[in-house]
């Protein structure tokens, strides 16, 4: 697999890290215990296009939002989170 | 004296005549020539039997003369370079090869296990399963190993390979598997137009079919097209044509796997030369032209040696010159297989008969027959009369019954074609099926990938052509390269018709898939016993499981099996086509990743100088770290520790460090982000101080700790344990990019940048007093306790200096530039002499920490929490942090949890080991009363006594108690008394002096 890093350009498997999911979003100080295990444990087992979280370890270190498609890996869009690069966000 | 080649041809062939081959197989020595193969040599030589089978130990001769022989498997070479399951049709002849056939016990001619086949029932489908279900310890002890002496596929050498493999990445537009006409004109088309072209054959020379068929194009012979064809890809630098070379799998993204044979066809590589190269290439775009394969019918005897495909007899006849027979018949049931008839006559050999099972045979092949004075038979081969030594008599049962028998010594056999559809397939792909000539051809392929020629179905020499002119031009365009391509090579197309036949009735075993010995009958009796579906009847009978993945057996077997359930052959569908097309050794997917370049090995800066003291190294993942320094006089590591700790708690000593790993935090945001990440405060500490910090994971367990000092007011430096350094590295990005975007702070991991060392021991100013600046204040109140700031260094250069303490003694740790880390270590032994300064290893350094009752690896265990490590009051309660809602949960704050505490041995005497079960006294350990397990121990030369720690429900309440410790493993009971985890100066005295 191929992974075009927005900041290192076309980069092959081995340099990225997998983690999962990008989809949950960490609640808030005050969510309560609920809506935190839901954000810890519960996944969608997605047949199809999904929004993943990658770290481009092996290159810029990146964090990236993968849209891929777990049926075929074909990758349709690679996003740098919105932390990731040197500014900060609305700087 | 080597074997006189009796059946070698007087001429042709691509042979090099000029240079005579030794080798020797079974301990017989034979001769070749250059440009054999080890079975185009062995047919030279008349040898028909050259191995055994895997179930039946039948006598097996060569059937194909491509890399999907499933019968001609032999062990080549010998000793550590042994290798088994090598295919003679690809093992290229070189000068004192040595080859031994397989599967036969005490010799191939003598075979005792043959008996295998007078009780061939229990042998049949599903046999493992039926036969040796119960009971089921017998499994192991007697039919496993009875198994494995009668049915083996070889041996390996046993010993380690001694040659070296190599990986290595390729990129290109376009990548083109196989040389034949279709693969050749899609490098032109592809090549002329401007793009980057690998193109990987397979054999050890280009041409594919062209170097056995022949044929005329543009007019020219085909053997001058071909060398026209390779001058002009040669002169194209971006152009790249590899020999010896399998594209065996397709990855996502455009990314391919081939085996390039760098040296297989040597007796042992040159030296500092690879034996295999594992290439990963990446192309925009793949034209498969991998070609077809020819299929057998199924009769009865059709794996007696002398039957062979018909096209690889004309490989044998036209590109080696060897004649797997002299008087040949042919059984076929396509066009095709009559062009064996006409390079045999051609050859001057003998054509006894040719059985055709088509209703009709062309005006042209009769007048042929007539002409070669043989007889064409309609109707099919029923049966082979023969044995190890060969094909004696065909039996030949005519279209409306009559019988007729033919007198032979080969018997060559066509089925028709299987386009090579796995490259095309390993993407899930499924093959549909095409009447026309009654075969899968590709539906689809991966993308960026088309297939061209017989690989796509098309056979004729002028349609191969065309194709793969066309995909070659087409992939170029589509890698972005223009230029002009020219025309097409052109020549005609053979006729091609064919009548279906896959099996044919008769008295025997018909062997659908031989490296298996899977015979029709095991698949009729599948259906019988409901294992219909193609991945049952895979799985139930073995057919194409074994190292050749049915190349020759899948489609008859699908065909067999559709019959019997009556259905079609597309409806009876295909299995799934994984990779790798071919064997491929592990050596060359490890290829330099074994022994000690397994993996990267990481050099702490002070490694070279510990290395001259006569350091003993251990491998903490990728480091090698100085475990202690043994003294002469010492008889064992004990001694050395226990004098290393003994010199830090009396005098000085120090430790390489530089393995935590070290993270500069920066930003105005930096404090808020460390309150984030780690369990309590850090915005609020001082600059100049250091602090330690414990993060969670989200889900509430410990994840790391360490120091964390402020240098400035928007700069930390983070310091992590050794295993974790990478880890927590990705994790603060995580927090930084995606959880927490908002803060202004940027990370830099400085591992690697920064030397440091710990220097512990009362003598610890003193030592240091010689190393910093004279102007820098290192008393308790100018440097207190936690203190952290950078220090000139004596001679000008910059430190950082921490007053932080593992060992529990008065301690520093010092950063350096990693450059300058080989001379701190130095210095720090030469400005130490008068203090009687002692380097200590990670052994002393872990001894110490257990004896102060500080928390390491062992018990950040990923299963503890920080209330378990006697650290739950560091939570804060003041602000959010990761991991702080999931470690409320109640199970994770139960009372009951298993807890850090100290043990030490009732018996004083006594050696505690890690991994011991804590028992209640007086009880039958079981998992019932199973309250937890000892950590980490030591012999603690302060204490004078092996002490320990370990995890213990409700043990911080159960302190004084005696328990039981139970180690099953090995063998050991005895008593210990829980105690406070701090054994060593409780109250902290001594690190704070
Ligand atoms: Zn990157």
């Amino acid at each position: 697999m191929r992974i075009v890093c927005p900041f290192c350009g076309e980069r092959e498997l081995g340099e990225f890290t997998y983690l999962g999911d990008a989809k949950p979003v960490r609640p808030a100080a005050d969510a309560g215990e609920e809506a935190v295990y839901d954000y810890v444990y519960l996944r969608d087992n997605v047949a199809g296009v999904m929004s993943e979280n990658w770290y481009h370890g092996g290159g810029c270190r990146a964090w990236l939002k993968v849209t891929r498609n777990t049926l075929t890996h074909e990758i349709s869009a690679v996003e740098p989170a919105a932390g990731a690069g040197a500014a900060k966000v609305g700087a | 004296m080597a074997g006189a080649q009796t059946n070698r041809l007087g001429n042709g062939g691509l042979i090099d005549r000029s240079e005579p081959l030794n080798f020797r197989f079974d301990g017989k020595t034979f001769s070749g020539f250059q440009g054999d193969t080890l079975a185009s040599a062995l047919i030279a030589n008349g040898v028909k039997l050259v191995g055994r089978s895997f179930k039946y130990h039948r006598p097996r001769g060569i059937l194909t003369a491509g890399s999907e022989e499933p019968n001609a498997l032999v062990e080549l070479r010998t000793g550590a370079r042994r290798e088994p399951n090598t295919k003679a049709t690809t093992a290229e002849l070189y000068e004192g090869l040595e080859a031994a056939s397989q599967n036969r016990w005490p010799s191939l001619r003598f075979d005792v296990m043959s008996v295998n086949q007078l009780f061939a029932p229990i042998f049949v489908a599903g046999f493992y399963y039926k036969t040796f279900m119960w009971p089921a310890k017998f499994w192991e002890a007697i039919y496993e190993p009875a198994i494995r002496r009668a049915a083996g596929l070889g041996r390996a050498a046993g010993v380690a390979d001694p040659d070296h493999y190599d990986k290595a990445w390729a990129h290109c537009d376009v990548l083109i598997a196989g040389s034949g006409p279709a693969g050749l004109a899609a490098a032109l088309a592809a090549g002329r137009s401007g793009a980057r072209v690998i193109l990987c054959e397979e054999d050890f020379a280009f041409g594919g079919r062209l170097l056995s068929d022949g044929g005329t194009i543009d007019g020219l012979p085909a053997a001058e097209w071909l060398s026209r064809t390779l001058a002009e890809l040669a002169a194209m630098p971006d152009v790249r044509i590899m020999t010896r070379t399998t594209l065996f799998g397709v990855y996502d993204g455009g990314t391919y796997g081939a085996l390039e044979r760098v040296n297989d066809h040597l007796p042992s590589p040159p030296e500092h030369q690879v034996r295999q190269r594992m290439w990963r290439i990446v192309a925009k775009r793949c034209v498969v032209a991998a070609g077809a394969l020819e299929r057998p019918i199924v009769f009865a005897g059709n794996d007696t040696p002398g039957v062979t495909m018909a096209s690889a007899m004309r490989t044998y006849v036209g590109r080696y010159a060897a004649a797997p027979a002299k008087r040949i018949a042919l059984f076929t049931n396509n066009e095709d297989g009559w062009r064996t008839v006409e390079t045999a006559l051609g050859a001057g050999l003998q054509i006894a008969a040719v059985i055709d099972a088509r209703p009709d045979v062309s005006p042209a092949h009769r007048s042929l027959a007539s002409k070669g004075g043989f007889p064409v038979l309609h109707g099919s081969v029923t049966g082979v009369d023969g044995g190890k030594d060969g094909v004696k008599k065909i039996a030949v049962s005519l279209t409306g019954g009559a019988r007729a028998e033919v007198e032979a010594d080969g018997l060559a056999v066509s089925g028709g074609w299987n386009p090579a559809v796995g490259l095309t397939s390993y993407h899930r792909g499924r093959p549909k099926w095409r009447d026309d000539i009654a075969a899968f051809v590709p539906d689809g392929a991966p993308p960026g990938m088309v297939a061209a020629g017989a690989a796509n179905g098309d056979f004729g020499l002028g349609i191969c052509l065309a194709q793969g002119f066309a995909a070659g031009a087409a992939a170029a365009h589509h890698a972005g390269h223009n230029g002009k391509a020219g025309t097409a090579p052109v020549a005609d197309d053979e006729a091609f018709s064919l009548t279906p036949l896959w099996h044919v009735t008769g008295k025997g075993k018909a062997f659908v898939d031989y490296q298996h010995d899977v015979t029709a009958s095991d698949i009729e009796l599948a259906q019988r016993e409901g294992f219909e579906s193609v991945e049952h009847l895979k799985r139930y009978t073995t057919l194409g499981m074994a190292t050749d993945q049915g190349k020759t057996s899948n489609v008859a077997g699908l065909a067999i099996m559709a019959a019997v359930t009556g259905k079609s052959i597309p409806e009876t569908g295909t299995t799934i086509y994984r990779p790798p097309y071919v064997p491929v050794a592990i050596g060359a997917f490890a290829g330099h990743h074994r022994d000690e370049t397994f993996h990267a090995t990481r050099l702490t800066p002070s490694h070279h100088w510990a290395a001259e003291q006569g350091a003993v190294f251990v491998d903490t993942g990728l480091w090698k770290r100085a475990q202690w320094y043994p003294r002469a006089g010492e008889k064992d590591w004990l001694e050395s520790v226990t004098r290393e700790v003994k010199a830090v708690r009396s005098g000085v000593g120090f430790c390489d460090v530089s393995t935590l790993g070290k993270i500069d935090v920066l930003g105005p945001d930096a404090g808020a982000f460390l309150d984030r990440v780690y369990i309590n405060t850090f915005s609020n500490l001082a600059v100049g101080k250091a602090r330690y910090g414990l993060m969670l994971r989200e889900d509430g367990i410990v994840y790391d700790d360490g120091t964390t000092s402020r240098l400035a007011e928007d700069h930390y430096f983070l310091t992590t344990t050794t295993a974790k350094a990478g880890l927590v590295m990705q994790h603060l990005e995580f927090c930084r990019q995606v959880l927490f975007p908002e803060l202004d702070v940027q990370l830099t991991s400085v591992s690697d940048q920064w030397a440091q060392f710990s220097i512990a021991g009362p003598k610890t100013r003193d030592l240091l007093k010689e190393i910093v600046d004279p102007t820098e204040d290192l008393s308790n109140e100018g440097f207190p306790f936690m203190g952290a700031r950078e220090v000139a260094l004596r001679g000008g250069i910059k430190a950082r200096l921490f007053r932080i303490s593992f060992s529990g003694e008065m301690a520093f740790e010092i950063s350096v530039p990693a450059r300058y880390g080989e001379a701190m270590a130095r210095n720090l032994m030469l400005a130490g002499k008068p203090f009687g300064v002692t380097p200590y290893g990670t052994e002393a350094l872990g001894v110490m920490r257990i004896e102060k009752g500080h928390i390491a690896g062992p018990e950040l265990s990923g299963t503890t929490t920080a209330a378990d490590l006697g650290l739950g009051k560091m939570m804060s309660t003041k602000k959010d942090f990761i991991g702080r809602v999931m470690a409320g949960r109640e199970a994770l704050a139960a009372p009951d949890r298993q807890v850090v505490v100290g043990i030490k041995p009732t018996d004083r005497a006594r050696r505690l080991r890690s991994g011991a079960h804590i028992i209640p006294k007086g009880q039958t350990p079981g998992p019932g009363n199973d309250q937890g397990y000892v950590t980490s121990v030591c012999f603690s030369p302060t204490s004078d006594q092996w002490i320990g720690l370990a995890l213990v429900e409700r043990g911080r309440e159960r302190i004084g108690e005696i328990v039981h410790a139970h180690d099953p493993i090995r063998g050991e009971d005895y008593d210990v008394e829980l105690c406070n985890p701090v054994f060593y100066d409780p109250d902290g005295g001594r690190q704070r002096g």
